[in-house]
């Protein structure tokens, strides 16, 4: 029997040697003249394990990480082809606690088939959303996603059912839906590993989308920084076109729906939707005002869906399995599953899709095993380089958008990035006044030289000059900011800098 | 290094393919820097005539986006990650490193023409930080150490 092997193609499993180990699995066992079949996978989202290879076995897939190029001789010799006990045995995948206590909707794919495999999909319940779709009246694919609760899960939490029912009763000749896959946040690789790791997803996601509101055309606007996600997006979009997934009349229902992917270039402003808007126009990625919104006036003036990665991915489990299902996980007002990313300074980095509601601090030590140098975390930052930094009195905040909005914080898209004690929080203020300089698309005056005179101000607090003057300056500022910017850029950057400020005000110089 | 001639006809190639598309100037510019490495100046009325744009239009449309370049870049670009993640796993002792022993800083080649240097915020690999990249390889967990390595390989290949 020929056995089968599965080796990551996902670009972290990569960054650590997963193309290496893949060639030498091959290689090992042509010399030893034995037939295998070898899988890439998405990555299981344990990256501290990467290289993950797994083997299918009669018990179910037996994993064995991190494996690095040079293992593969001694795994053979120990007919890990057979689940054979070695040093880097980690027994059934599935029994990994870290696996284990998620609770996989969004995700439930990714790391177990072959991504650009579009009978994998079907086999593992693919495309079922889609069928169920296709039977329905517009309004009521809408309702099921409002039912389901699902909201925005780019940052801004905006309710996706409410977003779709604008663009539906909006009449048009043509109308869009784009999917923000510009995910510039640092500490977030959620949507990256959704198009590595099960592209069809999004495809699916898309296409509902697209029978939900009556658009006829999508775009993936995707950054540039991806490009295994670009390469996996267009073979299952290749793919799905053959098979006739999409085009003029997708599964002869004589409905059309076409998608295309766009890239970036290097604009993280771009990830705001109405200059991603732009963008796509071909222009500078310049913020527009809203009103008009988007699902009104969007690209190219027509009514717009724009929603991220992992809200468009959502919506195949949702019409699914009804919204019920979906909602029924969650609390208060954030329903569902949140796929959270483990990042910085953390033991056990990695995806963590759950439930909302477990606190901070779960993460950090249950999933994340403290931090990797061994000192104390110190602070937190949630939600990419605009989210606020936590101190560890506030890891008990459980994961919810409300619990994060009363202490001023936010949970964005969902990155963790954990510090230790080295962390120097009045450098770390400074780099976001940088970054949003560097960033800054320019067009209100709050941002574009609110955020320079930030990045001066810091560099006299950092050097201990004028603390009495410039740090109320600095307050001020920071108010200036939050209330006369355009976008989220210049009206969040007050967040990571005061937070700092506030919660350790020794880095900064200045008594609590 | 491509003559003008050789480098008209790459861009008018591109452009004359993509035009048609909505919103077409993006996909252009990536066509023209994917083919040549970079946007030549000399491009630059080529595509606005094509487009019905003016050619500040354009060169404005370049110069908003931190890809795209109108410089010929070294043989292999390293892009350096410098967002949070990987600055809590040491970030900038890396950078440090980096530039101290490629003797440049941020978009500077090497003397050599070997090496390109990119600041990038975020490859999304931020569960192995600190990250970087080589021409269209990742890399993560990088230590100058490691580092020193990666740059000795890709010397013996070239």
């Amino acid at each position: 029997m020929i056995k089968t092997l599965y080796v990551p193609c996902d670009s972290s499993a990569i960054s650590l040697g997963a193309d290496r180990v893949a060639n030498a699995i091959l290689r090992e066992a042509e010399q030893r003249g034995i037939t295998i079949q070898l899988v890439r996978n998405g990555s299981r989202g344990m990256f501290w394990l990467e290289t993950l290879v797994e083997v299918a076995t009669e018990q179910g897939r037996i994993a064995y990480g991190p494996v690095q190029a040079q293992d593969v001789a001694s795994l053979f010799e120990a007919d890990f082809l057979n689940g054979g006990d070695h040093a880097l045995s980690l027994g059934l995948t599935e029994e990994l606690p870290y696996l284990k206590k998620q609770q996989r909707l969004t995700f439930a794919r990714i790391g177990k088939t072959d991504p650009i495999s579009l009978d994998d999909y079907l086999a593992n319940d693919g495309y079922r959303g889609l069928n169920n779709a296709l039977a329905m009246a517009q309004a009521d694919i809408v309702k099921a996603v409002t039912d389901s609760g699902l909201r925005g899960r780019g940052g801004a939490a905006f309710p996706t059912g409410i977003k779709w029912n604008t663009v539906l009763n909006t009449a048009s000749a043509q109308k869009y839906i784009i999917c923000n896959a510009d995910e510039g946040d640092s500490g977030t690789f959620s949507d990256r590993m959704v198009m590595e790791g099960d592209p069809f997803v999004l495809i699916e996601g898309m296409t509902i989308a697209g029978l939900a509101v009556g658009a006829t055309q999508g775009y993936i606007y995707l950054r540039v920084e991806y490009p295994h996600a670009h390469k996996a997006l267009t073979a299952a979009i290749d793919s799905a076109y053959q098979a006739g997934y999409l085009g003029d009349t997708i599964l002869n229902s004589g409905k059309a729906f076409h998608l295309e992917v766009r890239l970036g270039a290097g604009a993280y402003v771009c990830g705001e939707e109405t200059s991603l808007m732009e963008s796509l126009e071909g222009k500078r990625g310049l913020v527009r005002f809203k009103p008009p919104l988007p699902a009104i006036k969007g690209l190219f003036g027509q009514p717009t869906v724009v929603n991220n990665v992992i809200s468009l991915a959502s919506v195949p489990i949702i019409l699914d399995k009804g919204g019920d299902y979906y909602r029924d996980f969650g609390m208060g007002r954030s329903r569902g599953t949140l796929p959270i990313q483990l990042a910085g300074n953390l033991k056990h980095g990695g995806l963590v899709e759950l439930a909302f509601g477990l606190t901070l601090r779960e993460l950090l030590y249950d999933f994340g095993g403290g931090s990797a140098s061994g000192r104390p975390i110190k602070a937190v930052q949630v939600g990419g380089p605009l989210g606020a930094y936590l101190p560890e009195s506030q890891f008990d905040t459980p994961l919810d958008y409300e619990s994060f909005a009363a202490i001023w914080a936010v949970v964005g898209h969902g990155g963790v990035v954990a510090f230790d004690d080295t962390a120097d929080m009045a450098e770390l203020a400074r780099y976001s006044m940088e970054f949003c300089a560097i960033e800054s698309c320019g067009k209100c005056t709050p941002c574009r030289i609110g955020s320079t005179r930030g990045m001066e101000l810091m560099d006299e607090i950092i050097q201990g000059k004028d603390l009495a003057k410039n740090v109320p300056l600095l307050r001020s500022l920071c108010d200036t900011l939050l209330n006369g910017s355009l976008c989220a850029l210049g009206g969040m950057t007050p967040y990571p800098v005061l937070s700092a400020l506030n919660h350790f005000p020794q880095d900064f110089g200045v008594e609590a | 290094m491509t003559d003008t001639s050789t480098m008209l006809a790459t861009v008018q190639a591109v452009t004359a393919a993509l035009k048609d598309k909505p919103g077409a100037l993006l996909p252009i510019l990536h066509g023209v820097q994917d083919a040549l490495g970079y946007i030549p100046t000399d491009s630059v009325p080529v595509i606005a005539k094509a487009l019905n744009l003016s050619r500040a239009e354009v060169h404005g449309v370049i110069s908003f986006y931190h890809y795209f370049r109108e410089t010929p870049p070294g043989k292999q670009t390293i892009q350096l990650c410098r967002a949070e993640s990987c600055q809590a796993m040491g970030a900038k002792h890396l950078e440090a490193h980096v530039k101290a022993k490629l003797g440049i800083d941020f978009h500077e080649t090497t003397a050599d023409g070997e090496f390109s240097l990119e600041p990038v915020y975020c490859l999304g690999n931020c569960a192995c930080s600190p990250a970087l990249q080589i021409g269209a390889d990742i890399y993560g967990r990088v230590s100058p150490e490691l580092f020193d390595e990666l740059i000795a390989n890709t010397e013996a290949a070239a």
